[in-house]
């Protein structure tokens, strides 16, 4: 890895959509130092290095806002054009085909799978919210060096099924392998919240910006 | 499996943090932001903020706290004292709080749980009860700080707040407040066995043991405590460490992996200036 290329050159573009609070989120690349605009201008999202998804609140309420803002259209192009893109909590969900949640609603398509409520019926509390340990479900630079016994921080009802095997780095054991961070080339997603998981979340969010801004494949 | 959180509460008055022993003879402790950021590296879990203010005109000088801390931890913050309206809780979620804890304007108005659901989301809303056993199998909401019964039974509202939406619950002894005896795990194992959200046990540590009992025999998802915390008299890495040794699943505090990230962030401040 060329840590020059891993530097980010341009402030990284946090995408504002108008839903939920991520004041905390800009509060975690203020603590790390790391450059990052908060932004609602479809050119500097298309533009910049790396663009962040991120969200808190309903998925139909979240994927309106994308769509009336017509930055739905401008992440898509992100992607055409091969541009990293990260995707937090709500924002990972959005980049998939579909959500469950209050009805059936379409996602942004990126990746594939849907999201389904977690079954109560199974003993669970809902939603999994809390400290949960990551599982490696298979080598890839974004978690190379991650302890065995790291914990990531969940709050969702909702989690991924029928995604691409292929794609799931790291897991979390909640009734089923909940995937928590996926990356398919050059989109990640995070399910958990890295800028609440202490500094197994901020290792994560370096070694992510590492490896989506310098190239490492 | 989720880890069993460890949670040190930290009251609020006018900037700075204090400890009530009873809610009496309040003594003041230190600076909110330090012993945040202390807590977070010596790794809880999850860090809440009371404010006890007796005045609105407080109010400003502890979101102003809430603020401040969120910059500087990395773990969820919960904020609670004084909320009784859905502004109250858009005003501490801006200033930084991931979550809310209502206590005495929910046992006066039981909606604006159900309000702050619906706006917020479930994850959002703490019911916080405090509770005082008043019988050999009866337990009762008090108010105030403790300083006002209601005679409503505690385990008939707890449920009745987790219907109306509350996505947690803090049961406050206040029979075992600051008397560090241990937490009431008699009611606990009622709570535990009577709610599916995340409940977690107030009022009572003294000792390592105590957390265990919580853990083991209640089944609490998370453990709260203040004044052992506050004067050190049990540390959160020795506590970990004894839970661990006991069966208890919690998140360990890796001091190889902080060193790690610590690496990582020197590596990329040394890339930043060769980039330049």
């Amino acid at each position: 890895m060329n840590d020059q290329a891993a530097t980010p050159r341009k402030p990284i573009a946090i995408i504002d959509y108008g839903v939920g609070n991520i004041q905390n989120l800009i509060n975690a690349f203020e603590r790390l130092e790391i450059p990052a605009v908060l932004t609602a201008d479809h050119d500097v999202i298309l533009n910049a290095e790396l663009s962040i998804l991120p969200g808190v609140g309903a998925f139909k309420d979240a994927i309106d806002k994308l769509r009336n803002t017509g930055i739905d259209q401008v992440i898509q192009q992100r992607v055409r054009e091969g541009r990293p893109l990260l995707g937090i909590c709500l924002g990972m969900q959005l980049m998939f085909e579909a959500s469950e949640e209050d009805g059936d609603w379409e996602g942004l398509g990126l990746l594939k799978g849907r999201f389904v409520k977690f079954d109560e019926n199974m003993g669970l509390k809902v939603p999994h919210m809390g400290w949960n340990r990551l599982v490696k479900e298979r080598q890839d630079p974004v978690a190379d060096g991650l302890p065995e016994d790291a914990y990531a921080y969940y709050v969702h009802s909702y989690y991924l099924s029928g995604g691409d095997a292929r794609d799931i780095i790291l897991s979390s054991p909640y009734g089923v392998a909940v995937p928590g961070l996926i990356r398919k080339g050059s989109i990640v997603g995070m399910q958990f919240h890295p800028e609440k998981s202490g500094a197994v979340g901020e290792f994560l969010i370096r070694q992510v910006l590492a490896v989506l801004m310098g190239g490492t494949q | 499996m989720l880890a069993k959180r460890i949670i040190p509460c930290l009251d609020v008055r006018q900037g700075r943090v204090v400890k009530g022993k009873r809610f009496q003879a309040i003594e003041d402790v230190e600076d909110p932001v330090v012993l945040a950021d202390r807590y977070c590296r010596e790794g809880a879990d999850e860090l809440v903020f009371y404010d006890i203010t007796a005045s609105a005109e407080d109010r400003g000088i502890f979101d102003e706290v809430v603020r401040r801390v969120s910059k500087v931890v990395n773990i969820p913050l919960t904020v609670g004292g004084g909320i009784a309206t859905v502004e109250d809780f858009t005003r501490v979620l801006m200033a930084g709080a991931d979550k809310v804890s209502v206590n005495t304007a929910a046992v006066r108005r039981p909606e604006l749980i159900r309000e702050a659901a619906l706006k917020f989301g479930a994850q959002c809303v703490v019911l916080s009860v405090d509770v005082s056993k008043v019988g050999p199998d009866r337990w009762e909401v008090v108010v105030k700080g403790g300083r006002e019964t209601t005679g409503m039974s505690a385990l008939e509202w707890i449920k009745q707040g987790v219907a109306l939406g509350a996505g947690e619950v803090v049961v406050n002894s206040i029979d075992q407040d600051g008397v560090r005896k241990g937490y009431d795990v008699e009611f606990l194992k009622q709570v535990t066995a009577a709610v599916n959200v995340p409940v977690i046990a107030s009022g009572g540590a003294g000792a390592l043991e105590h957390f265990e009992e919580a853990a083991r025999v209640a089944d609490v998802d998370g453990i709260l405590a203040a004044s052992v915390f506050h004067y050190g008299d049990i540390s959160i890495g020795d506590l970990k460490s004894y839970l661990l040794s006991h069966g208890v699943a919690v998140r360990p505090l890796d001091h190889r992996f902080d060193r790690a990230a610590a690496g990582a962030a020197e590596a990329a401040g040394a890339a930043e200036q060769g980039g330049n």
